[in-house]
């Protein structure tokens, strides 16, 4: 038509692209496109606008940006004739989305096009709106779609319908808007209205509960009309597939019934004898068929309970699971997962089946049985299925091992029987995927060890025995150094042997050369090496004779680049050869660890948490009172994450030993109180949990006398002077010994005082539980008069829990001759982190009269 | 609902996509990058779904090319796999047995056409017949806007002869 355009064709300009051999080739005719196009539209080009948009399109597709050509789009479609609008409605929908705010401007030009004399260009206007409208949009044309709803022409209304469920979706509260002309739509013969008026129905009861009662109470029978007629129908060409008519309508139609169903007997009652038909009638050999029976099985189960059909459904998905099909095979998994809250039982039967599954080449389907299996495993299927799984695991590909092995641990943790099996899966978890275990899981299986003392010589033996095989697996590397560290006695001396072990014969020596070996391996990481040196000091006061050789290893990491490292090798050095009289009591072994503080911890940041069998109440012989044990967590605990220092004279030693890489643990509440920091400590060097041992006595004393800052600068000095450290050690050696506290006391506080009444609280906590606190309260009277009909009652916020014991009276002597105490129990859920908080109102009698007073108590020790 | 719709040949190269959700610009070539990994990547005998950041990418190859669409957990993945064979045969009886070229240099035909197939992520129409005959109006309509316009221009160009 110009004949002065130099434009290219769209045609040339996409062989010319294509002629391109290298990406920079491509860069450079892309790029002297672009700078054609945009001279275009600077000079306003009329006549090539739309070829300028169609080439904008294709580069945009290659993923070159093409922003600037976005208003060339609002101009085509504002001009009058339909090849400029069709060409511009389609580059709006390409080249922008709902986000950009250049789409506010084409609203007008859309609204005109809504009502253009031109049904396709209504049509062209109805498509777009579907599928980029914004909210804003919406609000502004959700008048002239609804009308649009009844044009003359069904394949405008079909649009308009789907027009609408994109504007309801973005302004629900359109929604009612539309339930009346929908209504019209379901009684349409036009397939095409038919399809999308029941989409849109479906996506209305979605968003609006009274459209829902609607549909459900005027349409149900009609909608049970069309589907029979449909199933029912003769051969129609035109919408045949595979021998089934319209199977796009069946499942519509089928979906719209599973919500109308849903939980209302009555509809559920009227759609049954066609979900019947359709599910024994529809032919299965072909994929359409499949989709219509997997449509109609997925409503049966939705919709209120009638047995035979539910029988008939899982028959249909048992079916499908033998079918050969993959496809098949994974929406009867897919489904099947559904069904397993409807008929469990019915699931199991295909338990076999599904195990195999989980072997399938197909990573899809592994991955959906892995998942239904995982539902499907309970307290007695756990060992056979368990099983399947770890043998599983030898053989499976690296993509799917990280999935299966997080499975089977999280199995193995919910549904162990006994301690001695969970130890053994575990091990063998360790051995074969090791490297995918997560860093809880082996926490876990650690505490779990340190409470099994029957099977603390089996755990290490077995350990040692992997180790030796295998010493690929990170994790398992560690829990096995660390179990040598602490047990390494039990492992030469094969003591606590267990029938069904072989016996082993491993030297002192022997256990030395693993651990070293675990600290030279290039693979290990920090994390490794840190423990290894740790199991290293505690095995050098186990094993005497390998004392030296302990030594030298130690010493090779004097010079380590890596400061953890360095500064453990210098003080574990210092320990072995200078302080021979407290290194036994430094290095005892561990206490129990304490399942639930360490099962609480997990609680909140997974949802499976380790089995915490009850029985084994953590008692420490000589009194060291239990909320101390979530440090020793924490001392395994070898994130990163770990909260800044707090300065409590604990952590200076924790340091000395702590695993924590960051210099401090998470203070669990018990470093703060000045005495509490004792028990820390105790526990940290495990000294307490020996009775009558001479030595011991020497560390306490080092903790109590050291005031609380003191150790702090020494910590800071460690690393400069090591000797600094060793130092401070000596010189609060022969301090008078003190006996151990018989557990953190909190003191007692007035909880609440007025110019009648004083309340005061006295605390304790039991051991193991540190998030709860026992609270003792006991009210005195400051006035002449006798207090009657006395009620205290107590409110705290959600973190907390409370209960209360009843009183020990109701009456309160005047003038403080006599008391009433009453006990509190709060759980505090968000233990270390908030302080206890309570709100409390005390009602009483004074000559009859009735006294409220209220008030709040927030001075609480900080770490109840 | 259908989330996007993408074609992708065997060489990685996109051939056309459509977003019925909002994706920026960025997220939609990272999507295409990450399923063309994990989608040309499937042998020829195990199933067509893949699951994929909490949704399910239904694909399906003819040739050289790949159809997938993206849907919900909850949707049927069986229909959607009728639905992209519906959408083929509707490829092909437009341009008549239709190629990867077809699509390369009338891309924006096979829009048209998706269009007509879907709409806001949900299917439109299920008799093909319907579908060819709009879109073949359509055309007719352009075809007529044009030679109105060469007439138009003869015209001006006889008159300013």
């Amino acid at each position: 038509m110009n004949p002065f355009s130099s434009g290219t064709r769209l045609r040339d300009m996409i062989r010319a692209i294509r002629a391109c051999k290298t990406a920079a080739e491509e860069r450079a005719v892309v790029r002297k496109e672009c700078a054609a196009i945009r001279a275009a539209i600077n000079e306003n080009d009329q006549d090539y606008r739309h070829r300028n948009l169609a080439k904008l399109m294709f580069i945009h597709m290659l993923g070159y940006p093409t922003h600037f050509g976005q208003m060339e789009c609002l101009k085509l479609i504002a001009s009058p004739g339909f090849p400029e609008k069709r060409i511009g409605y389609l580059g709006l929908m390409l080249l922008l989305d709902e986000r950009q705010e250049v789409l506010m401007l084409v609203t007008n030009s859309v609204k005109q096009d809504l009502n253009h004399t031109n049904q396709y260009i209504v049509g062209l206007a109805l498509c777009a709106l579907g599928n980029i409208c914004s909210a804003e949009m919406a609000r502004d044309l959700a008048p002239e779609v609804e009308r649009l709803l009844q044009f003359r022409d069904p394949n405008i209304r079909k649009k308009a319908a789907l027009c609408s469920i994109r504007i309801i979706k973005k302004v629900p509260d359109l929604a009612e808007n539309f339930i009346n002309p929908v209504a019209a739509l379901l009684k349409e013969k036009h397939h095409g209205v038919l399809i999308t008026g029941v989409q849109l129905c479906t996506d209305l009861c979605k968003v609006s509960p009274e459209a829902l009662e609607y549909f459900r109470k005027k349409c149900t029978d009609g909608l049970v009309r069309t589907l029979r007629d449909l199933v029912n129908s003769p051969y129609a060409p035109e919408y045949d597939i595979a021998g089934i008519t319209d199977p796009f309508l069946h499942i519509r139609l089928l979906k719209l019934l599973r919500v109308l169903g849903r939980g209302d007997a009555d509809a559920s009652d009227s759609m049954n004898d066609i979900l019947a038909q359709v599910a024994t009638k529809t032919e299965s050999n072909k994929n359409a068929g499949n989709a219509i029976l997997y449509e109609c099985v997925e409503t049966i189960m939705s919709i209120e309970d009638n047995g035979g059909l539910r029988v008939l459904a899982i028959n249909i998905l048992g079916r499908f699971l033998s079918n050969r099909d993959n496809n098949i095979r994974y929406v009867a998994l897919n489904m099947l997962m559904r069904a397993i809250t409807v008929d469990a039982q019915a699931v199991q039967r295909h338990r076999a089946t599904i195990l195999e599954c989980v072997k399938d080449s197909d990573a899809s389907i592994r991955k959906r049985a892995l998942e239904l299996v995982y539902l499907l495993v309970n307290e007695s299927n756990v060992k056979p299925l368990t099983k399947e799984l770890v043998d599983y695991l030898e053989v499976s590909d690296q993509d799917f091992k990280g999935d299966l092995t997080a499975k089977v641990c999280s199995i193995i943790e919910k549904f162990s029987p006994e301690k001695s099996w969970y130890i053994d899966q575990m091990l063998k978890v360790l051995t074969e995927a090791g490297n995918f275990v997560k860093d809880e899981v082996w926490h876990a299986l650690v505490v779990v060890i340190s409470n099994a003392s029957d099977l603390h010589g089996y755990t290490v033996r077995a350990l040692f025995r992997a180790l030796q095989t295998t010493a690929e697996q990170e994790s398992l590397v560690r829990v096995a150094v660390w179990c040598i560290g602490e047990y390494g006695d039990l492992l030469v001396s094969n003591a606590g042997m267990l029938n069904v072990e072989d016996p082993i014969t491993v030297t002192e020596s022997d256990a030395v050369d693993i651990v070293e070996s675990a600290i030279k391996r290039h693979a290990s990481d920090l994390t490794t090496k840190s423990m290894a040196l740790i199991a290293l000091l505690k095995l050098s006061s186990r094993f005497p004779s390998c004392s030296g050789r302990i030594k030298d290893i130690v010493v090779q990491h004097k010079g380590s680049l890596v400061l953890e490292l360095q500064q453990r090798s210098l003080e574990f050095n210092s320990i072995i050869e200078k302080h021979q009289n407290i290194r036994s009591a430094l290095v005892e072994r561990m206490p129990v660890l304490d399942e639930a503080t360490f099962g609480g911890r997990r609680a909140s940041s997974l949802p499976n948490t380790v089995s915490t069998s009850s029985g084994t109440a953590v008692k420490l012989p000589n009194g060291v009172a239990k909320p101390s044990a979530a440090p020793l967590v924490d001392l395994l605990d070898l994130s990163d994450d770990v909260p800044a220092p707090s300065s409590s004279g604990g952590d200076f030693l924790q340091d000395l030993l702590g695993v924590n890489l960051p210099p401090a643990t998470q203070s669990e509440g018990t470093n703060q109180t000045p005495k509490a920091g004792t028990d820390v400590l105790l526990d940290l060097l495990s000294i307490g949990s020996t009775p009558a041992q001479d030595n011991n006595l020497s560390t306490p004393d080092i903790l109590s006398s050291g005031q609380d800052n003191k150790p702090i600068i020494a910590s800071l000095d460690l690393l400069a002077a090591p000797s600094n450290m060793m130092d401070l050690l000596d010189g609060l050696g022969p301090a008078p010994p003190k006996p151990a506290e018989n557990g953190p006391a909190y003191p007692s506080i007035v909880a609440f005082e007025s110019s009648s009444l004083r309340l005061t609280f006295n605390f304790s906590k039991q051991p193991g539980n540190p998030q709860t606190t026992m609270i003792s309260g006991s009210f005195t009277n400051l006035s002449s008069n006798l207090f009657t009909d006395f009620v205290f009652q107590a409110a705290v916020p959600k973190f907390l829990q409370l209960h209360l014991d009843p009183a020990s009276g109701n009456s309160l002597p005047a003038s403080g001759n006599g008391t009433i105490t009453q006990s509190l129990k709060v759980t505090n859920s968000q233990h270390g982190k908030k302080p206890l908080v309570m709100r409390l109102r005390i009602a009483y009698k004074v000559d009859g009269k009735d006294v409220l007073e209220e008030g709040q108590i927030n001075n609480f020790p900080r770490d109840l | 609902m259908i989330h996007f719709v993408l074609l992708i040949s065997r060489q990685g190269k996109v051939r056309l996509t459509k977003w019925y959700s909002p994706y920026s610009q960025k997220e939609r070539s990272k999507v295409i990058r990450e399923l063309s990994g994990i989608v040309l990547n499937r042998g020829p005998k195990l199933c067509n779904f893949v699951e994929w950041r909490g949704h399910r990418v239904v694909y399906r190859r003819y040739a050289g090319l790949y159809f997938c669409m993206c849907i919900d957990e909850a949707d049927n993945e069986l229909e959607v796999l009728d639905i992209i064979h519906h959408f083929v045969e509707i490829l092909d009886r437009y341009f008549g047995s239709v190629c990867e070229l077809d699509l390369i240099f009338n891309f924006h035909k096979a829009y048209y056409i998706l269009d007509e197939v879907l709409i806001a992520g949900e299917f439109q129409e299920s008799s093909k017949r319907t579908i060819i005959r709009l879109l073949s109006t359509h055309d007719s309509m352009v075809e007529m806007a044009k030679e109105e316009a060469t007439s138009i221009g003869n015209m001006i160009a006889q008159v300013t002869k």
